[in-house]
């Protein structure tokens, strides 16, 4: 067995399907590189992320999630991102009210202009999951896999 | 007050104003009174009771009630009120079917608190700011600022927001409540501590569901949490993941549509502050999106099902509002 | 659990460079419910899809995972092809394992792993799919085009010309836009009016085409084929109807000190204007805030003169509200404002304009009639310096204001300047300082060319810094020139700047309501940037000029032309197949209080009381939700704001996404 091992964190982004995915879409066209710790769920649009499947996503061992949308205004049904926002604002803020560490969660908007970004955001976001660590803090041991 | 309500609920049902009414009768002991329906003035005089021990709060049996034949009487306190509107703006019940008399509230009661300090209680009275308790081994006179339930301490109003009839002088909304300052106190600290803190609340957590069974908010026709569909389902508390999901899941469900009645804490077996959860909900909501008082008026937008251009970013939170 | 098939593509290399693909294809057979798993050099081929429908054949498959390139890619393409072999479009899933995995990774091993994640994740959807089928929607069969520049014009011609009416909304009192502030057109030097005048009036004259001039779009709802507008007249003060376009009030108005914008504020006007002699409509306008009965209530000169009766000074902003089945954006540019470019002394010297400026100087209907004349003492300059990408081509602009890209047609347009001072003004000595020309284009280096050396145009690689007002009236231009490398100082009378342009301010607020994405130059974003250049990404938003991105004359009738086309195969249609992704209620879970009305941007959710007595005696009526399929876009809004998970989304339902959670997470 090796030991000292690198952390390899799990982290989620959910995309939504106009802009951030096709942000996403960009980084690759432009061989942006982030890390290969960093996977994607394409939601329709940012609005669709339920708190639920952020908490899901701890339940089951990530280490941080990240949801991206549209910038605000810009939203491809046209509200949509403001809901998110407050959900998202309301959620964090909880988390950290129990002591969970809110720097494993994140929101960042991100154009399908701005592949850049999005790589530039993965990669500074991985970093910093890989500060905190494994998640410990929310993690259903009974759903590990051995 | 206790006869004064009976004697006009017995007058609407004589004159066929409503035909049935929701009230509290005693449950085993004085002090665990549980609310009731009566569709007669016998069953009123045989049953019906109010006294400083009925903090229940009614509204949530109406969203049944009102659908039945026929208008429900219901008494409301101030609390409970709010509760009420909360549930009108969402549709659940049907306003026409309900005739609502608004009664004032100087706080309820703490049974266990009462309980504490006075064995085989036979009744409790308030008067002024002291308790007198009889017992079957005699009197007892408490301090009652000592036995009130925690919502009645840190009370955010005494007005009944919606009614057709008062009983009394009706209140009004007391804005230096401080219902705040424990949330405060837990925002202050590092998140080491608030994590035990925390822990230590809710891994007494048995899943009982008395919380979820008495909230107002919490009154889905299907809960998540009886979903195996809904993922979240889990009911075994194996371990320390599940109060805590149990518990972030339940206070993001009602955030916006929270009134803080204070129901969840007052049944909660385990003791566990409930409340605090929610109201950082509210507080939070005050502070990022203006303030809001679920219930003050039915039919106003709960600040989740709302916003504006110009929210703050969710970064907020990491202090400052600035990346 | 259904039986699912895998397609693993190499895409060449561009998937197989990182990925094993070989290996992922067999991992993933191992998964449960995998009944077959293959790779292929090109899925998207025709080959590549008939391995696909042979296999949902052969082995039954219930359904389908293609890891592959983006879904915005082929997912269409892959949906026809397992179509074709019998099975719902909808029980395909892609795993994006291209753009998001092999292009950003360089390990063979770590891509692989991840591929292998990312397949597996597509795996655990599709075992949640349900078969879907699309709904089908009306379209009406009129479009909005937005903007009356030679680009919406083009466009609006081309739709009316095919049997379509089609809306202009132009927020300027006539339509032609640029064009027709323009003298001359490169690379044949016709005249700009010339050409596009017969255009403006062939759109008046189209009982297809209604103009709604000095108007603004104020709000867009609806979707492709359903298009609900709402656009604001603004009061011109004069009734459009009545106006015969005499000029009697223009002529007698007292106030005469308004800058004239179609001059560039280089002359002034009177308060009642028309904007120029061959405006469209021809009809006169009531400047609201130079007007002095407007203003002080006094005066009313103009409404006197008038014999058609049309002066109306109440006259209020009103509102048209129309319905549209597709819209088109072609909102044009403006030069940007160099303010910021101290150096070039543009706000210290009258003698310092920019092309555009410049293009008025040399118009006939232009502030000096035609005649090259310096604006601060009307001499004719000798010495003419032009310069190149002043706020092109900068990046991390010092000055604020530059632009990152090349604004195209400045190389060009200035080519035409110097060879038409040439041209007529022999005796002109014309610079053109320069980084590059470029002037690809049918024709155009061969003007450029021309310019050097048929009319002796000094061409000089290197940039102007500093143009220095002397107090004999002349400027004095200090330059590098990086060919000799020697700084040169050169007396000019007359400096131009090729002052960069940007998207009109109106096209962001205007994104913002057609919910059409923008880059971050404010320019629309094409739903693809080779393959579909002339459509947004929002179905039923096409773009049309330079709002899409710089271009010139014939590129935005070409681009003007085929966005018309793509509006006229739309409006062709009697009824567009929706998009089956959408929301629908579960009427058992359904609480009826309305957060999901309260969300939905489309007004797809209504309610109703519904009987759901359990018992024979008596009725149980509750209120629940019901979506409107056609309606609904498939947000998902509802579906979060729903308390009792009631709501859900097809084809994103929370099964599914927490599936897919489950498996990456795993």
């Amino acid at each position: 067995m090796q030991v000292n091992q690198e952390f390899r964190p799990k982290i989620v982004a959910f995309c939504c399907n106009w802009c951030s995915y096709a942000g996403a879409d960009l980084a690759g066209t432009n061989r942006s590189n982030y890390p290969a710790d960093v996977k994607i769920i394409r939601v329709p649009c940012s609005c669709r992320v339920n708190p639920l499947f952020i908490l899901r996503a701890f339940q089951r061992g990530a280490d941080g999630v990240i949801m991206c949308g549209c910038h605000p205004g810009d939203c491809h049904y046209t509200t949509g991102n403001y809901y998110a926002r407050r959900r998202m604002t309301m959620l964090f803020s909880m988390l950290d009210y129990l002591g969970i560490e809110k720097e494993r969660t994140r929101v960042e908007w991100v154009s399908a202009a701005e592949g850049a970004k999005f790589a530039a955001t993965m990669n500074e976001f991985t970093a910093t999951i890989k500060g905190l660590g494994e998640n410990k803090r929310l993690e259903d041991l009974r759903c590990k896999t051995q | 007050m206790q006869d004064t309500m009976m004697k006009r609920a017995s007058e609407l049902l004589a004159d066929g104003t409503v035909v049935r009414v929701l009230g509290w009768k005693n449950g085993e002991f004085v002090y665990d009174p549980t609310p009731a329906v009566f569709d007669s003035a016998e069953a009123l005089a045989q049953d019906f009771v109010y006294h400083d021990f009925c903090g229940s709060n009614l509204s949530k049996y109406l969203i049944e009630l009102s659908r039945l034949e026929g208008k429900t009487l219901v008494f409301l306190k101030p609390c409970d009120s709010y509760s009420l509107n909360q549930l009108l703006t969402e549709h659940r019940i049907d306003r026409e079917k309900v005739y609502i008399i608004g009664i004032p509230c100087d706080g309820k009661l703490d049974p266990d608190t009462v309980r504490s300090s006075a064995e085989g209680i036979l009744s409790a009275v308030t008067e002024g700011d002291s308790v007198q308790v009889e017992t079957m081994y005699g009197n007892v006179t408490l301090n009652k600022a000592d036995c009130l339930l925690e919502r009645c301490t840190v009370c955010k109003s005494h007005k009944v927001v919606v009614f057709d009839e008062m009983l009394g002088e009706n209140g009004t909304v007391n804005p230096d409540s401080n219902r705040f300052d424990m949330v405060e106190k837990l925002e202050a600290m590092t998140p080491e501590e608030r994590y035990e803190f925390w822990r230590g609340e809710l891994s007494r957590c048995i899943r009982c569901n008395a919380c979820r069974n008495v909230c107002p908010a919490c009154s889905c026709e299907q809960c998540v949490f009886d979903s195996p569909t809904s993922g979240v389902s889990q009911k075994a508390a194996a371990d320390s993941f599940e109060e805590n999901m149990f518990h972030i899941i339940r206070a993001f469900h009602v955030a916006g549509r929270c009134t803080d009645c204070g129901e969840c804490s007052r049944v909660c077996p385990q003791h566990i502050p409930l409340h605090l959860l929610n109201r950082k909900f509210i507080k939070d909501i005050n502070t990022y999106y203006g303030e809001y008082q679920a219930g003050a008026e039915a039919g106003s937008r709960a600040p989740l099902v709302n916003f504006t251009m110009d929210d703050c970013e969710p970064n907020v939170i990491y202090k400052g509002g600035s990346k | 659990m259904l039986r699912i098939g895998v397609f693993v593509c190499h895409c060449g290399t561009n998937i197989a460079g990182t990925v094993d693909v070989k290996a992922v294809a067999e991992t993933l057979g191992k998964e449960p419910a995998v009944v077959f798993s293959t790779d292929y050099p090109y899925m998207c081929s025709e080959a590549g899809q008939n391995i696909i429908k042979d296999a949902i054949k052969e082995y039954q498959l219930e359904g389908v995972v293609v890891c592959s390139c983006s879904p915005r890619m082929h997912e269409a393409t892959f949906r026809k092809a397992v179509a074709a072999a019998g099975l719902n479009p909808y029980m395909l899933e892609v795993a994006n394992i291209r753009e998001q995995c092999s292009w950003i990774h360089k390990d063979m091993a770590e891509g692989t792993a991840k591929a292998i994640v990312l397949g597996r994740t597509a795996v655990a959807k599709v075992q949640l799919n349900a078969p879907l089928t699309a709904g089908e929607s009306p379209v009406v069969k009129r479009a909005l085009v937005i903007g009356g520049g030679i680009a919406g014009i083009q466009t609006a011609l081309d739709i009316a010309e095919a049997g379509y009416p089609v809306d202009i909304v132009e927020k300027e009192p006539t339509i032609g836009g640029k064009m027709t502030q323009i003298d001359k057109t490169f690379p044949t030097l016709d005249c700009s009016s010339c050409i596009l005048t017969p255009k403006m009036v062939e759109c008046a004259q189209n009982e297809n085409i209604t103009i709604y001039s000095y108007s603004e779009v104020e709000a867009v709802t609806g979707f492709v084929g359903n298009f609900s507008v709402k656009i604001r007249r603004k009061a011109r003060f004069v009734d459009e109807d009545k106006c015969t376009g005499c000029g009697a009030c223009t002529e007698k108005c007292p106030v005469k000190n308004a800058p004239d914008a179609y001059n560039l504020g280089l002359s002034n006007r009177h308060a009642a204007y028309i904007p120029f002699a061959q405006a469209i409509p021809n009809v006169a306008v009531l400047d609201k805030e130079r007007c002095i009965k407007l203003t002080k209530g006094k005066c009313g000169l103009c409404s006197t003169v008038c014999s058609a009766g049309a002066i109306d000074y109440e006259q209020q902003d009103s509102f048209v509200e129309e319905k549209y089945g597709a819209i088109v954006a072609a909102t044009g540019y403006n030069p940007i404002n160099i303010d910021g470019y101290d150096e070039f002394a543009y706000s210290q010297s009258k003698d310092v304009v920019t092309s555009l400026e410049f293009e008025r100087i040399l118009k006939a209907d232009g502030p000096t009639e035609g005649h090259l004349a310096r604006l601060s003492d009307g001499k004719q300059p000798k010495t003419i310096v032009f310069v190149q990408c002043v706020g092109s081509r900068e990046s991390g602009s010092a000055h604020g204001c530059g632009k990152e890209y090349c604004s195209k047609i400045c190389c060009m347009y200035t080519a035409k300047h110097a060879m038409l001072c040439r041209e007529k003004y022999p005796d002109t000595d014309v610079y053109v300082f320069y980084i590059d020309v470029r002037t690809p284009g049918k024709n155009y280096d061969e003007f450029y060319r021309r310019a050097v050396e048929q009319y002796g145009v000094h061409y000089i690689k290197g940039m102007v810094g500093k143009v220095a007002p002397q107090a004999d009236g002349t400027l004095d231009v200090q330059a590098s020139d990086l060919i000799s490398n020697e700084q040169l100082h050169v007396k000019a009378d007359m400096v131009v700047l090729a002052a960069a342009i940007e998207p009109d301010k109106s096209a962001r607020p205007l994104a913002t309501m057609l919910t059409a994405s923008m880059d971050t130059n404010d320019f629309f974003t094409e739903a693809h940037a080779k393959l579909r250049p002339v459509e947004s990404p929002t179905a039923g938003v096409f773009l049309s000029g330079v709002c899409q991105g710089p271009k010139d004359i014939p590129e935005t009738v070409a681009q003007a032309g085929a966005a018309a086309s793509k509006v006229i195969g739309l409006l062709a249609k009697d009824k567009l197949s929706c998009n089956p992704c959408v929301a629908h209620s579960n009427e058992m879970k359904c609480n009826g209080c309305s957060s999901c009305a309260n969300v939905c941007p489309y007004g797809a959710i209504t309610y109703e009381d519904k009987d759901f007595s359990r018992r024979k005696d008596g009725t149980m009526m509750r209120r629940v939700a019901s979506v409107n399929e056609a309606v609904c876009q498939g947000c998902g809004a509802c579906t979060v704001a729903c308390p009792s998970g009631a709501m859900d989304l097809k084809g994103f339902a929370t099964s599914q996404i927490m599936a897919e959670v489950d498996a990456i997470c795993k």
